[in-house]
């Protein structure tokens, strides 16, 4: 076990690094410097913001720097916003961004598994097919239709709850986390049931029957722990899913996260902020995946196998 | 000299079989669901084909003294503020939407059958190595590289396909390669390469089309992927660019005027929506007809 999560770490290593550079490079690639669009300033001017920001060194120059700065947390100046630190902007959005996807992950979670699991009990009944319809109605809706929709119903037309806001008036988060969370909850929904169908044939689970199991004790102690398997190696690429599905929740929500921070650097072309934040999350998403993987190895030891051999 | 004689006299006795596929086409027209999405997508289709020449109004044609109207009689889905015909602009971008759905889906299918391909039949180290590469790059998050791509070159239409086709192909690599590898091992295989083919040859003559089904199934599934992808864009003011439209750009102008005019989403949503549930049926469809065996997730 700890071999394989040694040798997984060390694997993430590369893919940081790669993130890295070929993010540094692209953004440095960026037609047009970060002030040429501003009004003209006088050269000593542009030369002191260069050196601030480090431009007037070759590139290869700023990449090591950025990597050394990088080492230490340190993801320099924003662009856009003066006197204001990449880090700083991060830190400011990161815990919102962090609560709308916990709850929408708690949501996706809990509604996803016990529906598909439900559905998984009796297949081909209209225990099965209900929650499965909704499922499929969760995956063709995207996001971005699905919030303002229930911002028109629930906001609006039943004046239920608030529209937009986090964390301002009581409720406001509710239609946000559902809103990002639907889709994976019916994506979690169609894992769990099909992981459930595959389990539930098996000889061992025939055995737990034979012995006179209770019919929930052979679901909730046997079945589960197999059938989920899907479900807990889908939560990795969830996660970096839910991160950029976070993006539209925030815009529509306005929110002020990490996404609507990502969004808003991609218009003012602020390129430091564009480069950290893609680089945090790169890693916040590797991190994940790397997790979501020693748990699935720590459920099924089929995988440590194959992966150490 | 005599066998092959004989083999040829018995292949001609047998009365022809059903061939996979007609089994396959069997087996999906069974499925409703299937059928009714092939249907709508059919007539979506040949819809935003000959939008230029069906639309009930031009497609910059402005009416300002109209304003924004419900739906009526003149305009079967209303109009937007500036008086616009919404039946004529959700054709326009239905075509645009599909378009990025076909094309990049296309990309992927190209990049994502030559990958595996060469992997699997390659094996060992080569195979190793170039799968690895592919479980690396779907370690990154893509969503937020395509926004960085976006950003750096410019958004414009051409590099969006290749975008969002250079991020679909790697599922299909890797299920390409899965099917290669396993055919490879059959004894038709040995044949070819023992007569001499090359081994392009056999992978484009032999390998590929008996890999056709997993193919053609995930490739149905990639395509409202992809245009989920494209209107989460456009929604984002990263994608298509006015005056081009989509049903992304659509959706993001209705969500602006939706206390108001909620027609203005309401019809776009749909349009996307039922669209992609079509996509998604006719997919799980044909994955029960042509690739029984694999699970229904």
């Amino acid at each position: 076990m700890w071999r394989f999560i040694g040798l997984r770490c060390l694997q993430a290593i590369p893919v940081i690094l790669a993130v890295i550079t070929v993010t540094f490079f692209l953004v440095r690639a960026a037609p047009g410097g970060p002030f040429s669009s501003e009004k003209a300033v006088s050269p000593q001017v542009q030369a002191a913001l260069e050196a601030q920001y480090r431009l007037d060194l070759p590139p290869l120059q700023q990449y090591t720097a950025y990597l050394v700065d990088l080492a230490k947390g340190d993801m320099g100046p924003s662009f856009y916003y003066p006197g204001r630190s990449v880090d700083e902007l991060i830190l400011q959005g990161l815990p919102i961004t962090m609560e709308l996807g916990f709850y929408a992950l708690l949501i996706a979670i809990f509604v996803g598994s016990i529906s598909g699991v439900v559905a998984s009990l009796k297949p081909n009944t209209l225990q099965d097919y209900i929650p499965m319809s909704i499922a499929m109605v969760g995956i063709c809706m995207p996001s971005f239709l699905l919030g303002p929709t229930l911002v028109l119903v629930f906001g609006i037309l039943l004046d239920w709850l608030p529209v937009s806001g986090w964390g301002n008036s009581s409720g406001d988060k509710i239609l946000p986390s559902i809103t990002l969370g639907a889709m994976y909850a019916a994506y979690i929904a169609r894992l769990s049931r099909s992981g459930m169908l595959e389990v539930m044939s098996q000889d061992y689970l025939r055995t737990a029957r034979a012995k006179g199991l209770p019919e929930y004790v052979v679901i909730i102690k046997h079945a589960l722990r197999g059938g989920m398997l899907p479900v807990i190696s889908y939560l990795g690429p969830a996660f970096a899913a839910l991160l950029s599905g976070s993006f539209v929740v925030e815009t529509v929500f306005q929110i002020p996260g990490l996404g609507r921070f990502y969004i808003q650097a991609a218009f003012n072309r602020d390129y430091t902020m564009i480069l950290g934040t893609t680089v945090f999350l790169s890693t916040l998403i590797v991190v994940f995946n790397l997790l979501s993987d020693i748990v699935a190895a720590w459920l099924n030891p089929r995988l440590r196998y194959q992966f150490n051999k | 000299m005599s066998s092959k004689i004989d083999i040829l006299a018995l292949d001609d006795g047998i009365p022809k079989g059903t061939s996979l596929w007609e089994d396959a086409l069997v087996r999906l027209r069974k499925n409703k669901l299937s059928m009714i999405g092939l249907g709508f997508l059919i007539v979506i289709m040949v819809l935003c084909l000959l939008t230029p020449w069906i639309a009930p109004y031009g497609y910059e044609e402005q009416n300002l003294r109209l304003g924004a109207i419900p739906p009526s009689a003149e305009h079967w889905l209303g109009t937007d503020t500036f008086g616009r015909d919404m039946l004529t602009r959700i054709l326009y971008g239905g075509r645009v939407s599909l378009l990025v759905g076909f094309i990049a889906t296309a990309v992927a299918l190209v990049i994502g059958v030559t990958y595996g391909a060469i992997a699997g039949y390659a094996g060992g180290k080569t195979d190793a190595f170039m799968m690895r590469l592919v479980d690396i790059l779907y370690a990154l998050p893509f969503m937020i590289f395509i926004i960085l791509l976006m950003v750096v070159f410019g958004r414009n239409l051409l590099l969006l396909f290749l975008a969002i086709g250079a991020v679909e192909w790697l599922v299909m690599a890797r299920i390409v390669r899965a099917q290669i590898q396993s055919l490879r091992q059959q004894e038709y295989v040995e044949a070819a390469i023992s007569l001499g083919l090359s081994p392009a040859a056999i992978i484009i003559k032999h390998l590929i089309p008996n890999a056709l089904g997993p193919v053609i199934v995930y490739t149905t599934l990639t395509i409202p992927n992809v245009m989920l992808l494209e209107a989460f864009l456009s929604f984002l003011g990263l994608g298509i660019q006015p005056p081009e439209s989509s049903w992304g750009l659509l959706i993001s102008y209705g969500v602006e005027t939706m206390e108001e005019y909620p027609w203005l989403l309401i019809f776009p949503g749909l349009a996307l929506t039922l669209t992609l549930f079509a996509l998604n049926f006719l997919g799980d469809g044909l994955r029960d007809a042509l690739d029984p065996k694999a699970s229904k997730d």
